[in-house]
């Protein structure tokens, strides 16, 4: 339902590829982004994974959850042997959302309780990152 | 009536001949609007009417009191009766100055980029960025300083593309930094002593007892405190 | 004394204050005052990543203008998520002259940043300015016989543009407890991620994270871990009220590294961590009673 609110299927890479400054067709699936990335049990589809999508074009991409659990953790970034940055192809999937108001982190339902257990620092983090 | 200078103005879009040297908002009433909302103590004082302009030839919004600003030939205005920003409800002597309590209140001041438009967007010349900053980090003597003029128009609430409720926030930090932190000051406890003692009761009691007629010569014949004068 | 602007950052002044006064006396021992800034704002905490949002760099950008306001070209942070997204934007906004006419066209009222800054970490500040040597004559108080696994996290070795050290063997904060007399132990997830801001919305997956840090410090024997990053602090810290049951994951203490050094250079332990004292005098007591009896 998201997808035709963020990007149309024609343009979905090039709006990626655009936003993210990254060419996805440098990478050639040797799987080091997977390998070394700290969070892929909880991802549903794997970091290598999310750069084939994007190759073939794929725009259920979007609805994958992987974008929301990198945590811009940077271990991908420093190990591709190609020299694609991930980080920044995540963040332009999130930003597909975010730009057009599909917060991930709904900051009227949190309750004064949860906050109050969080430092600022998670808290401006994560607003950045989710939130647009 | 004399013959008074004029000059063109746009109200919403539609031209009007309007007296030279009246504020926005003598000028909008000048030309048959009625202030029903959007005005109060026409003093500069109450933050009621948060004005929109923008004037010929410029790329930007400016922002105003209407009943501070003088209107300029050309200028395109138009009136923000009212910004819904919701408030945080709270007991004050329940609340914890030492956490995130501002945060936790207002959770959007994480939200801030730094883009400065609210300070922009400001009538008091407030720093109003600067507040926000020292909310996050929790510093409600620095938000209670730097917001201490503010009338809570909400024009930067208006503004903020971090949806952030500026006025509100502040106004929590600075009930809490006067209740937590502040010395509490000595004409304050002077005056709620008298109070507690009743010096109003007399002057109370009789215009209570005044018809209408008395009370109109009363408030005729008031006497206003001149400006810059000590009370 | 000789001075060097520093950027605080929200944490500082709030959750990890220790972090900050800690370093103050660190600083102040070694005779290089940190010079707060006189108004600053938050560093934006993350980078943006994105090519064309510029607006999430002003934050920083505006923190550069200070400094560059003093007539300085150098500015620290302590907080290593600061220092990442301060550097990481130094770096792209002072090499790109569009960009940076574009943020200063956009910032109108302040003083046009004409691209000089550059941002350091203490840890550099110590390695490149103070060096090793001098930070060991001045730590009186040794930690011999302290096990301290130097966990380092994201933002201290990535991207490598920002690396204070090499990205995946660093050595900066182990020599830095090497100078204060105590052992850095090797353990495999110096560098790994404690789950960072997921904290907020997934506390389950960086739960789970830290605790992963936590064991692999513990397994390579260490009875400390020195972090620079208050949000690395919070998650570990998060791990050990959570899963406090598993053996050993409540002894070990998490502090920041400048309070270790702090202890060395013999700050009042009223103002240190009261765990850290407890671990410093039972390390020391140990040591004494190994050798002299």
């Amino acid at each position: 339902m998201s997808r035709k609110k963020t990007v149309s299927v024609e343009n979905f890479r090039a709006r990626v590829e655009e936003l993210s400054g990254e060419n996805v067709f440098a990478c050639y699936q040797c799987g080091m982004c997977a390998a070394g990335c700290p969070l892929t049990e909880e991802m549903d589809r794997l970091p290598s994974q999310v750069i084939r999508d994007l190759q073939l074009n794929d725009i259920t991409l979007l609805d994958s959850n992987a974008m929301w659990v990198c945590a811009s953790c940077l271990a991908c970034e420093v190990r591709c042997p190609k020299g694609v940055d991930l980080a920044k192809l995540m963040e332009a999937l999130r930003q597909l959302h975010l730009r057009k108001e599909l917060d991930h982190v709904s900051i009227d339902e949190m309750s004064q309780q949860e906050i109050a257990k969080l430092p600022q620092i998670a808290l401006v983090a994560s607003f950045r990152k989710k939130t647009g | 009536m004399s013959e008074e200078k004029m000059m063109q103005i746009f109200i919403m879009g539609k031209a009007y001949d309007v007296p030279v040297g009246v504020t926005i908002m003598d000028a909008m009433e000048y030309a048959g609007y009625r202030f029903v909302r959007g005005a109060g103590c026409r003093s500069g004082f109450c933050g009621a009417c948060a004005t929109v302009y923008r004037k010929e030839g410029e790329y930007r919004l400016e922002f105003a009191l209407a009943c501070q600003e003088m209107v300029e030939e050309g200028m395109h205005l138009t009136q923000l009766p009212f910004t819904p920003a919701p408030r945080s409800s709270y007991v004050l002597s329940e609340l914890d100055a030492d956490e995130n309590v501002l945060l936790q209140h207002y959770p959007a001041i994480a939200r801030c980029v730094s883009c400065n438009t609210c300070t922009k967007a400001c009538p008091q010349d407030i720093e109003v960025m600067d507040y926000v900053q020292a909310a996050l980090r929790g510093d409600l003597k620095k938000v209670s300083e730097l917001s201490f003029d503010c009338i809570q128009c909400g024009l930067c609430s208006m503004r903020c593309p971090a949806d952030i409720k500026h006025s509100h926030l502040a106004q929590m930090a600075r009930r809490l930094y006067a209740v937590t932190q502040s010395p509490e000051p000595d004409h304050l406890k002077t005056r709620m002593s008298e109070l507690a003692e009743g010096i109003h009761e007399v002057q109370l009691d009789a215009l209570m007892k005044m018809n209408l007629d008395e009370l109109k010569k009363q408030y005729a014949a008031r006497v206003i405190e001149a400006e810059g004068e000590e009370s | 004394m000789n001075t060097i602007p520093y950027f605080p950052g929200c944490s500082l002044k709030d959750t990890a204050t220790g972090f900050e006064s800690s370093a103050q006396f660190v600083m102040e021992t070694l005779g290089l005052r940190l010079q707060e800034l006189e108004r600053w704002n938050c560093c934006g905490t993350v980078t943006s990543l994105t090519t064309d949002d510029l607006m999430h760099h002003l934050a920083s950008v505006r923190n550069l203008v200070r400094v560059q306001d003093l007539h300085e070209s150098e500015l620290v942070a302590l907080c290593s998520m600061c220092y990442n997204t301060l550097a990481r934007t130094a770096q792209r906004i002072n090499a790109d002259p569009v960009e940076r006419d574009k943020i200063n066209q956009f910032m109108d009222r302040e003083s046009s940043y004409e691209g000089t800054v550059e941002v350091r970490h203490l840890l550099q500040v110590l390695r490149d300015r103070i060096g090793w040597e001098t930070l060991a004559q001045a730590t009186p108080i040794t930690l011999e016989g302290l096990k301290v696994a130097c966990y380092y996290g994201c933002t201290l070795l990535r991207p490598k543009e920002a690396a204070i050290d090499n990205t995946e063997k660093p050595t900066i904060m182990s020599e830095a407890m090497a100078a204060a007399g105590a052992t850095s132990v090797p353990f495999p997830f110096a560098g790994e991620c404690c789950g960072t801001y997921q904290v907020v919305d997934r506390r389950d997956l960086s739960i789970e994270r830290s605790f992963r840090v936590i064991q692999s410090a513990l397994r390579a024997g260490a009875n400390v871990i020195a972090t620079a990053c208050p949000l690395c602090q919070h998650n570990l810290q998060e791990a050990q009220k959570e899963l406090g049951h598993v053996q050993g994951l409540a002894d070990i203490e998490i502090v920041y590294f400048t309070e270790l050094l702090a202890a060395a250079m013999g700050m009042d332990p009223q103002r240190l961590p009261e765990g850290l004292n407890v671990l410093i005098q039972q390390t020391a007591e140990a040591q004494t009673g190994w050798g002299g009896s």
